[in-house]
């Protein structure tokens, strides 16, 4: 009985198997490398609080944006059958917003902070809103339709600021990005389970994760069947849009500033990778969130590793892609199938022709 | 007469993944005449004028065409390289520039050297119009032309190419009675003209006003080639659907008394929608099975569609149980106690990648809301039920639906619908593509749950199967319901009788 719920378990967890074989050989990769990789010490920052360094407390702590926008991503891949490649813009207009009202407010209290962040929700899920309708009423390619934000949301950014970068200089922001006193693990990294807990919730107590699977595997079926596929893919882009507003918050937290030029520049690529990784297919249908936060966690990881091995910064991409063209084809439908083969052929003849008894 | 053969085609047989689509076909053209190729929905009629014009490719067979009195096999690679042995195709929609002119839509693209001679083409162009009684002027922009003058100018062009065989695949689906005579009669020309016509449509009367032979497909094999006079309307549809009229038994059947005074469960007046533009009237009552019978396309899905609102519904009353409603969305119809098991199985019916348990119980999860889903022990309950009740075979709950075979599939969206306890279940052919035992214990759950008070309509392609479950019929053929069976009238051959309409 308990091997069976085991292997049920496996069964319905395969997908993650990819994501976790990447992050243990980065792991083991790294320990043969420098023993002391994954040391973490206890020193005093600038700011006089007694904090965790290392570089795994790094991995975690940088991967956030990414794991949360990741998260939104996965729902958006599952619905629509397609990416938002408009994350990282649509981060720069939700952090200005941010900025412009820290700075428009006499002195920033925590209600101002939880203020700020709303609007910025709210302005945030108007462009989801907006992506999501292209795509779902006028039924246009999602990478087409986020493509006018990714070209324009910048430009929005500058406007919103006046084309300053200004910055805003406030012990609570500093806590949001960086470190609440007193707690030496920095603060992004308990935004990421907050939120990963939230989605959890969200799926417990809704049934928003099989309505987006079956509109996102059969939107005619779905249909048929009373699920309104419209209103589902316009959700899935509204949600990854409040992912957008969190992690555009983070991200001005980290450096008490805005720049809407380089805020999370590119990572919408990085998020589709992390949704691609953790074995979710991206043609939408069945998602698992918890393999695209793995795969987050594996992109920075790699990232990490690479620096401590001290690759130049320019380089740094290309070893990535190297990595990641190795991930992308064992995770390739064509290299699963021969290895599920192989595991057949391993498994003995005596069970392969059980199983073709069974058919 | 033999000599007159212009374009024969022998043993041909193509295959796509899991299906084969024609099996060793024959098909022979003569010169100047009209050639009707019928068959149902699926029979192979587009598949083999595909083959002919080159956008398949036969696994194997032979085609054979005439030139100039000598017989030559030939391969078709390519549309292009079929135009040029002479197989010109007109398709349905209008495959042409309408922002060009007349003169320019019949020169387009014919390979003559790449200078354009306007008068010259223009000249030429104001002949063939006059020659095919064409009323078109060559500078006319073409989209200013009306449907069928259109599709006569698409003719002409595949006329002045020089070809021997024409096809015209459902040229007549969207003109009305004035533009369909027309055409005609440039078809009337042409065939004095001595060219071969393959008319594919599936007007039964036009086939009659206009043609000269038929040959009729079935699943993908030839039925047989006809004289029009030896093959009278009611024999046709016998053919196409497979029964010669003579072997039609009746079975045993039920009576179904309704209940007096009741209000129908569901019923419908000058309903239309979208794909079912013309209207109709429908009625239920309590515990009785009805269907919708006529050929494949003749519109039997697209009304049971309107009845659920699956397609986009522009107009008529619904009442359920004597009240008014409104139902123009599926989830309408299912808050009703409307359930629905669509007619394509993969394309409507299963969420593929969904396990068994959340294919089942999807429905009634919709139904009890966004904010209230089932827990896993209370899913497993349910599908456990449907799973034993159906004798589903399924390795688990949690296999994927696409890995059961099509007749398990087909019970699990039945367990489906079944689980949300309709008051009124509608069966868009439930047993089609699945083996025999399981088409058996579909019939048995249909009337099954008439006795316990459902209403069903049923529609299958299958007569034998609409005879032994349904008291009541409606006969639909050109999307019209065209009569209604009751019923002692419900027997294969009166059905027959009234799909192919009037004449014997």
């Amino acid at each position: 009985m308990k091997s069976n719920k085991f292997k049920r378990w496996f069964s319905e967890n395969t997908q993650l198997l990819i994501p976790v074989i990447a992050i243990l050989a980065l792991v083991i990769f790294n320990l043969i490398r420098d023993p002391g990789f994954f040391s973490i010490t206890l020193t005093v920052n600038n700011d006089g609080n007694q904090v965790l360094t290392g570089n795994l407390i790094s991995i975690l702590n940088g991967a956030s944006e990414l794991a949360i926008l990741a998260m939104g991503m996965t729902l958006v891949t599952a619905a629509a059958g397609g990416q938002d490649i408009s994350v990282g813009a649509a981060a720069a207009i939700a952090g200005s917003v941010f900025v412009k009202i820290l700075k428009g407010a006499a002195s920033i209290t925590p209600w101002t902070l939880i203020f700020a962040f709303l609007a910025c929700c709210a302005v945030a899920m108007i462009f989801g809103a907006f992506n999501g309708t292209l795509v779902s009423v006028f039924n246009i390619q999602p990478m087409i339709a986020t493509l006018i934000l990714y070209t324009c949301g910048r430009s929005i950014a500058y406007w919103i600021n006046g084309g300053a970068t200004p910055t805003v200089t406030s012990p609570l922001l500093k806590a949001l990005g960086g470190y609440i006193p007193g707690v030496p693990v920095p603060t992004p990294i308990f935004i990421v389970i907050i939120v990963a807990i939230l989605f959890a919730l969200v799926f417990r107590f809704t049934t928003l994760s099989t309505y987006i699977q079956a509109v996102g595997i059969n939107q005619k079926a779905a249909r048929l069947n009373g699920i309104n596929p419209i209103g589902m893919k316009l959700l899935s882009f509204v949600i990854l849009a409040v992912c957008v507003a969190i992690a555009g918050c983070i991200s001005v937290g980290r450096l008490g500033l805005i720049n809407h030029e380089t805020l999370l520049l590119d990572i919408e690529m990085d998020a589709i990778l992390a949704v691609a990784i953790g074995g979710n297919a991206l043609g939408g249908g069945k998602f698992k969130l918890s393999g695209s936060i793995l795969g987050a966690y594996t992109i920075q990881a790699l990232t990490i590793t690479l620096y401590a091995m001290k690759v130049p910064s320019v380089s740094v991409k290309a070893y990535k892609a190297i990595v990641i063209i190795v991930l992308v084809v064992i995770g390739s439908p064509v290299v699963k199938s021969a290895a599920s083969r192989l595991w057949a052929k391993i498994k003995g003849h005596g069970s392969l022709q059980k199983e073709v008894a069974k058919v | 007469m033999q000599n007159d053969v212009v374009l024969k085609m022998r043993g041909i047989n193509i295959s796509f993944p899991g299906v084969k689509a024609l099996s060793d076909v024959d098909f022979t053209l003569r010169k100047g005449e009209i050639h009707a190729l019928m068959g149902e929905n699926g029979a192979g009629k587009s598949t083999l004028i595909k083959i002919l014009t080159g956008v398949y490719t036969k696994d194997s067979g032979q085609i054979f065409i005439d030139t100039d009195g000598t017989e030559s096999e030939i391969t078709i690679r390519s549309p292009q390289d079929a135009q040029n042995k002479g197989i010109s195709t007109v398709y349905q929609e209008i495959t042409l520039c309408p922002n060009l002119t007349v003169a320019e839509n019949i020169y387009i693209s014919r390979g003559e050297g790449s200078l354009v001679n306007w008068k010259k083409m223009e000249k030429d162009a104001g002949a063939l119009l006059e020659r095919l009684n064409i009323p078109a002027r060559p500078r006319q922009q073409l989209g200013s032309c009306s449907l069928a003058v259109q599709q006569m100018i698409a003719i002409a062009r595949a006329v002045d190419m020089d070809c021997k065989v024409l096809i015209l695949d459902e040229p007549t689906s969207s003109l009305d009675e004035k533009e369909v005579a027309m055409l005609f009669g440039l078809m009337r020309d042409l065939k004095a003209q001595g060219v071969g016509i393959i008319f594919v449509t599936h007007f039964l009367e036009q086939v009659y006003e206009v043609c000269d032979r038929i040959t009729v497909l079935r699943n993908g094999e030839l039925v047989g080639e006809y004289e029009i006079e030896n093959l009278p309307q009611v024999q046709l549809v016998a053919k196409m659907m497979g029964k010669e009229l003579d072997d039609l038994t009746d079975m045993d059947k039920k009576e179904f008394v309704p209940v007096q005074d009741a209000a129908p469960v569901f019923e419908a007046s000058g309903l239309t929608s979208s794909d079912c533009p013309n209207p109709f009237d429908f009625s239920i009552s309590k515990g009785e099975v009805n269907g919708f019978t006529g050929l494949l396309g003749s519109g039997r899905s697209e009304s049971v569609r309107a009845i659920f609102g699956a397609d986009r519904v522009t107009g008529g009353k619904v009442k359920v149980n004597g009240k008014p409603v409104k139902i123009s969305k599926p989830i309408h119809a299912m808050k009703h106690g409307i359930g629905y098991l669509a007619e394509d199985r993969k394309r409507d019916g299963i969420i593929a990648d969904l396990s068994v348990r959340e294919n089942i119980i999807l429905a009634l999860q919709v139904l009890k809301g966004f904010f209230r889903p089932f827990s896993r022990s209370e899913a497993e309950a349910f599908a456990e039920e449907y799973v034993k009740a159906l004798a589903i075979k399924t390795a688990s709950l949690d296999t994927p639906i696409k890995s059961l075979s099509g007749g398990n599939q087909q019970k699990v969206i039945l367990a489906r619908w079944l689980l949300t306890h309709p008051q009124y279940l509608i069966l868009d052919e439930p047993t089609r593509g699945i083996d025999i035992g399981t088409k058996v214990e579909i019939q048995k759950l249909v009337l099954k749950l008439a006795e316990d008070g459902v209403s069903v309509t049923f529609i299958s392609s299958e007569i034998e199967e609409m005879v032994r479950t349904c008291s009541r019929l409606l006969v639909m053929r050109d999307r019209k319901i065209v009569g209604e069976l009751v019923g002692p009238a419900v027997q294969q051959s009166v059905i027959m009788k009234t799909i192919a309409g009037g004449g014997d």
